[in-house]
């Protein structure tokens, strides 16, 4: 998908849409949602058994799946909820605080 | 051009609304907005108009039907009331900050409480900052004409907003008047169809309403105000087309008897009548004073509005609206902002009257005539205000 042109930072009112319409279909998926995380989620991969339940279960569709077969965090997207901890049903998902 | 008709300026208005074939009407019944939403819904069961009559459970669904009509291309209607008004008020603001060129004509009445369904300027001067096109009309002719100017201006691409038309309500609303339907091909020549800037449309999809964080919200205003600032050359292209078309010639800052007028009543609404008759009568007794209305109210017509008030010793603004705890009535308040800083400044008299459809009669304007030359006389604060005819 092309990114879009320039940071909302960086726009001036009259970059603006009529009616601030975005045109480009999708383009959520560029705003970064990652950064306001306070902890994030970790697997131990010796107490995964890959079922995919942290997958289904992730509210933003942050869990991805690795060439492997296991399962991580984008972090550019994942907001630390936790949900995927609480829901795995090995315990194998950690939450780490971010400042460590 | 078009056949005259004696008919109550309601349906004159929905008569309008139907020769510019409109696809949606939503609307939820309030008095004194009633007869134009009942002629329509009968208009489009008749077979007559062919739109969606949309019944909605409150005003706050009507303006939320308008804004999803409006944005898939479809032409909108709307019309409501005081309370109604206070009702869709969220939505309201939404509309224009969405850019959708809805149509709405305000039946002017008090907000509660107490609760009152006669007329005055409350409701609308409530939403005096939603952003929207206002106009306010004098007659009945001025709400048919209305109607079709204000969707010629809103779906302008150059302008993109949503227009609300004040009238009066029961003064004008249930009035039986003559007005001049036009004839169909005048209406072509005059409002081309609807062709929207942006489109909900599954071919092309886009997103509409989306939030505005606190690091681009700024710039959504700026923008937004600006093109409530350059809708003006529409409007004004708008009102010369229709008078080229109609022989009938509407301006932002209407003006009656100024020359020479040392005093001038400003007003807005169909009390401005009464008032031209005052002025008429105080003319031939050999006062020097005049009458200007404000027929744009948003965006206001500063550059007209001290054109026409150059030169001139004490300006009486007539609101219809009280500001609680404010500096004065919401039009004086205005108009004293905008005189601000000019070199010969006049001085500004603010009588608030005729709430919730309290008689203003001839005698009463001229009686404040005579008041406000005693003010003018004395060094009075601007800030003053005085409500008329109120028992002490």
């Amino acid at each position: 998908m092309a990114r879009i042109p320039k940071s909302e930072l960086e726009l001036t009112w009259h970059d603006l849409e009529v009616g601030c319409v975005v045109k480009q279909p999708g383009n959520a998926c560029q705003y970064k949602t990652g950064d306001w995380r306070s902890q994030r989620p970790v697997w131990n991969k010796d107490r995964c058994v890959r079922c995919g339940v942290c997958y289904l279960f992730c509210p933003d569709m942050a869990v991805q799946k690795t060439s492997d077969g296991y399962f991580e965090a984008d972090l550019y997207y994942c907001k630390g909820c936790g949900i995927c901890a609480r829901e795995c049903v090995t315990g194998c998902i950690t939450m780490i605080p971010e400042e460590e | 051009m078009g056949v005259r008709h004696g008919v109550e300026v309601s349906i004159a208005a929905a008569e309008a609304v139907k020769m510019a074939d409109v696809d949606v009407v939503a609307a939820y019944p309030i008095t004194p907005q009633t007869h134009i939403v009942e002629h329509l819904s009968e208009l489009v069961a008749n077979g007559e108009l062919d739109a969606e009559f949309i019944p909605v459970e409150s005003e706050h669904s009507a303006m939320s039907v308008c804004c999803g009509s409006s944005a898939v291309g479809a032409r909108t209607f709307t019309c409501t009331s005081s309370q109604g008004l206070a009702l869709m008020n969220e939505i309201v603001f939404i509309a224009a900050s969405m850019r959708l060129p809805i149509v709405m004509i305000l039946a002017n009445r008090s907000l509660s409480g107490p609760l009152s369904i006669w007329n005055d300027h409350t409701d609308v001067m409530s939403v005096r900052d939603c952003g929207w096109i206002q106009v306010f009309c004098e007659n009945g002719q001025e709400v048919f004409d209305h109607v079709l100017f204000a969707f010629r201006v809103a779906e302008s691409p150059a302008v993109s907003l949503p227009v609300m038309i004040n009238i009066d309500g029961f003064i004008l609303t249930h009035m039986i008047e003559p007005v001049e339907y036009w004839d169909p091909e005048t209406v072509a020549k005059y409002l081309p169809p609807f062709v929207p800037v942006n489109r909900l449309h599954p071919d092309q999809p886009l997103t509409m309403g989306a939030f505005g964080m606190p690091g681009i919200f700024t710039e959504t205003k700026k923008a937004q105000n600006e093109a409530l600032l350059r809708s003006k050359p529409e409007i004004l292209k708008a009102w010369q087309e229709l008078g080229d078309l109609t022989g009938r010639h509407y301006h932002p800052v209407e003006t009656y008897r100024t020359d020479g007028a040392e005093t001038i009543f400003l007003t807005m609404g169909s009390f401005s009548e009464t008032v031209s008759l005052a002025v008429d009568e105080l003319r031939s007794r050999h006062e020097p004073v005049g009458q200007i209305s404000l027929r744009l109210w948003r965006p206001f017509p500063c550059e007209e509005f001290r054109a026409a008030v150059k030169g001139v010793k004490r300006i009486i603004v007539i609101d219809r609206a009280i500001s609680y705890g404010g500096p004065g009535g919401p039009v004086a308040s205005e108009v004293r902002s905008v005189l601000y800083k000019e070199q010969s400044m006049p001085q500004v008299i603010n009588f608030l009257c005729g709430f919730a459809n309290r008689d203003v009669s001839v005698e009463d304007y001229i009686t404040m005539y005579q008041q406000a030359q005693k003010k003018g006389r004395k060094k009075v604060r601007q800030e003053d205000y005085h409500i008329y005819g109120v028992r002490e």
